[in-house]
């Protein structure tokens, strides 16, 4: 079987030292942004993209994917102890999340919260080892008419699903088009929009774009009500479910699972989609539904599965297509073209070893929350309790020199100042950031 | 903001839109147009900025026409000092050097929060986080950041004749 000898490969190449601690220093780095209140995975993963530059290719994909796998579960971990879910897909754990933890049962809830995940994400890692292949089969026969289609499709799916309006959504994207085209014409040598600046000659960097929009943004995002945030929590005991809890779980994750799979796959996607529709779910088939919203289990294992399924089927089109399903891959996409790879179908022929090193390590990253984070739940608790006058000045040193590590240009700090003035206008007005960003990828 | 505006946020969005679509297309006339078949540097951004002129305006229209939620409270101070902090870290970097730049980027971003005070417990944290970037940053990842920059250097010498 084809399948099992790439996920041989895969695995052989995600389990060598180097690559596992990379993995883990992913996960756990991801782990403790993603639990400071208000940064979900997109904000994460573009605040510590530069890390992973000086690594290689499939070092640097690896230990990626592992800040995602933990950003998405801290994200989990706020919603329920605090309930600030640091991004949409969060939002519904959020519900039943922190009534458990009012209940005193929040160890449950997180228990439960990375138990759905760890099951959706071994499920999800094998359904993309069995279809990413023939995929990227079909794909390879794809013509530029055909890769047009899917990016309009793609484009409009971002639009209709954006929270906010869609006519904004579709001016964002425009302007992320139109910030594609800054730089260079590759037919013409015309220097476009660049005000005589040396430094856009090749374009801007779309590191700078994403920590701008997504790091400066919601940090000021964040300033704008911490003095009515209550930040009191509960002490965690208890971690273990009971018989009972287990017993409850097994339906709703199962069902979550297969929604998140379904939903996860389409363009524009992901995460947030499928843990909505899941809660949507359990209040229509749940035996317990009269206690969704009150703290029941199934409300924090159904959209933690479907969402951990979600965010990970969105890895398909990515790694088959090249096409960003929502901002998490189109950051992955540009951490890749930054690592000198043209994301595609390509990819599983030209580079065997980092397609299935990927896939692997997402089930080893999977695991790796699973074990890091419940013992660490204690260090994430006291993570959240921490003012977050305190912490935000360290992330904005680390973006501050991130992005002085891209190509050591103070020109780079001004334009992330730029866009994260930018991001947070765009916030105040209800514009989704994350078209743009999709516009800006597929523009460039 | 005046009565006649119903919604606000539309007004906005649509003027920012509309500024930089304006913007876009007077750049873009500058560069080429081109035919529809051989299309020149100019074709992409002028039928990009001409749409988004367009979306602009639907949007201004929308202000006026329709009902819609006000922009809630700017949160001003934060912004300037947060925007501020990183123009000024930007200026130093590689004039005075990294730690100037650092700590100035940590107190003027950290004043930006309204619950910041500066006490012992802001300086020592400060200072700590000051030193792990430079320790792990320039000395470990070997970012070629200037520690000290040419601002100060003499200011290094002076202290190393004395000593």
């Amino acid at each position: 079987m084809e399948v099992f000898d790439g996920l041989a490969l895969g695995f052989a190449t995600a389990l060598t030292i180097t690559n596992l601690s990379y993995c883990l220093l992913g996960v756990f780095l991801g782990t403790a942004i993603g639990v400071l209140p208000g940064l979900g995975p997109a904000a994460t993963i573009a605040i510590l993209l530069p890390a992973t530059f000086a690594l290689p290719p499939v070092t640097a994909l690896i230990m990626l994917a592992g800040i995602f796998y933990g950003a998405q579960y801290g994200g989990s971990t706020t919603a329920i102890l605090v309930n600030l879910p640091g991004e949409t897909s969060s939002v519904v754990t959020a519900l039943d999340g922190y009534q458990m933890a009012r209940q005193g049962k929040a160890g449950r809830a997180l228990a439960t919260a990375a138990i759905a995940s760890f099951f959706a994400g071994t499920v999800c890692t094998f359904l993309i080892a069995l279809f990413a292949p023939p995929l990227t089969e079909i794909a390879l026969k794809f013509g530029p008419a055909e890769y047009f289609s899917l990016m309009v499709l793609g484009l409009i799916a971002s639009i209709v699903l954006a929270s906010g309006s869609i006519l904004h959504a579709l001016g964002m994207i425009i302007i992320g088009l139109l910030l594609g085209v800054v730089g260079t014409d590759v037919n013409a040598g015309t220097q476009r929009f660049t005000f005589g600046f040396l430094e856009l000659a090749d374009g801007i960097g779309f590191v700078i774009v994403a920590m701008g929009i997504f790091g400066i943004g919601e940090i000021v995002a964040n300033l704008e009500n911490e003095g009515t945030r209550d930040v009191s929590i509960k002490t965690v005991s208890g971690l273990m479910p009971t018989r009972e809890d287990w017993r409850r779980m097994v339906a709703p994750v199962l069902r979550g699972t297969a929604l998140g799979s379904v939903l996860g796959i389409l363009p524009g996607g992901g995460a947030a989609l499928a843990s909505f529709g899941a809660y949507a779910l359990e209040k229509k088939v749940s035996r317990n539904r009269a206690e969704l919203g009150k703290g029941a289990i199934e409300g924090v294992a159904a959209p933690e599965a479907a969402n951990n399924a979600g965010a990970q089927m969105s890895f398909i089109p990515m790694l088959t297509l090249g096409i960003p399903a929502n901002p998490v891959m189109a950051l992955m996409i540009g951490a890749m073209i930054i690592q000198g790879i043209q994301p595609g179908p390509s990819v599983i022929k030209e580079q065997p070893a980092l397609f299935w090193g990927v896939i692997a390590s997402m089930w080893i990253g999977n695991i790796m929350l699973l074990v890091l984070n419940l013992p660490l739940i204690g260090l994430w608790v006291r993570m959240i309790s921490v003012p977050y006058h305190f912490l935000y000045p360290s992330i904005l040193a680390f973006c501050s020199i991130g992005v002085l590590s891209l190509s050591n240009s103070p020109f780079d700090v001004y334009l992330m100042a730029l866009f994260g003035f930018l991001g947070y206008v765009f916030k105040k007005l209800d514009c989704e950031p994350a078209p743009l960003l999709l516009g800006f990828i597929l523009g460039r | 903001m005046a009565r006649w505006i119903t919604s606000p946020r539309d007004f906005w969005t649509g003027l920012i839109y509309v500024g930089l679509g304006a913007g876009g297309l007077w750049l873009a006339l500058d560069y080429k147009f081109g035919t529809v078949g051989r299309m020149g540097p100019g074709y992409f951004p002028r039928v990009l900025a001409v749409i988004l002129i367009a979306i602009g305006l639907v949007s201004l229209f929308r202000a006026f026409s329709s009902k819609g939620e006000p922009v809630t409270h700017i949160a001003i101070k934060p912004l300037l000092m947060i925007v501020g902090a990183i123009v000024a870290y930007g200026l130093l970097v590689h004039t005075a050097g990294l730690i100037v730049a650092l700590l100035v980027l940590i107190l003027m971003g950290a004043a930006g929060s309204s619950q910041f005070r500066f006490d012992v417990k802001a300086i020592v944290g400060m200072v700590l986080l000051v030193a792990a970037c430079s320790a792990v940053f320039v000395k470990g990842l070997g970012l070629p950041i200037p520690l000290v920059g040419p601002w100060l250097q003499p200011l290094l010498g002076v202290l190393g004749t004395v000593r």
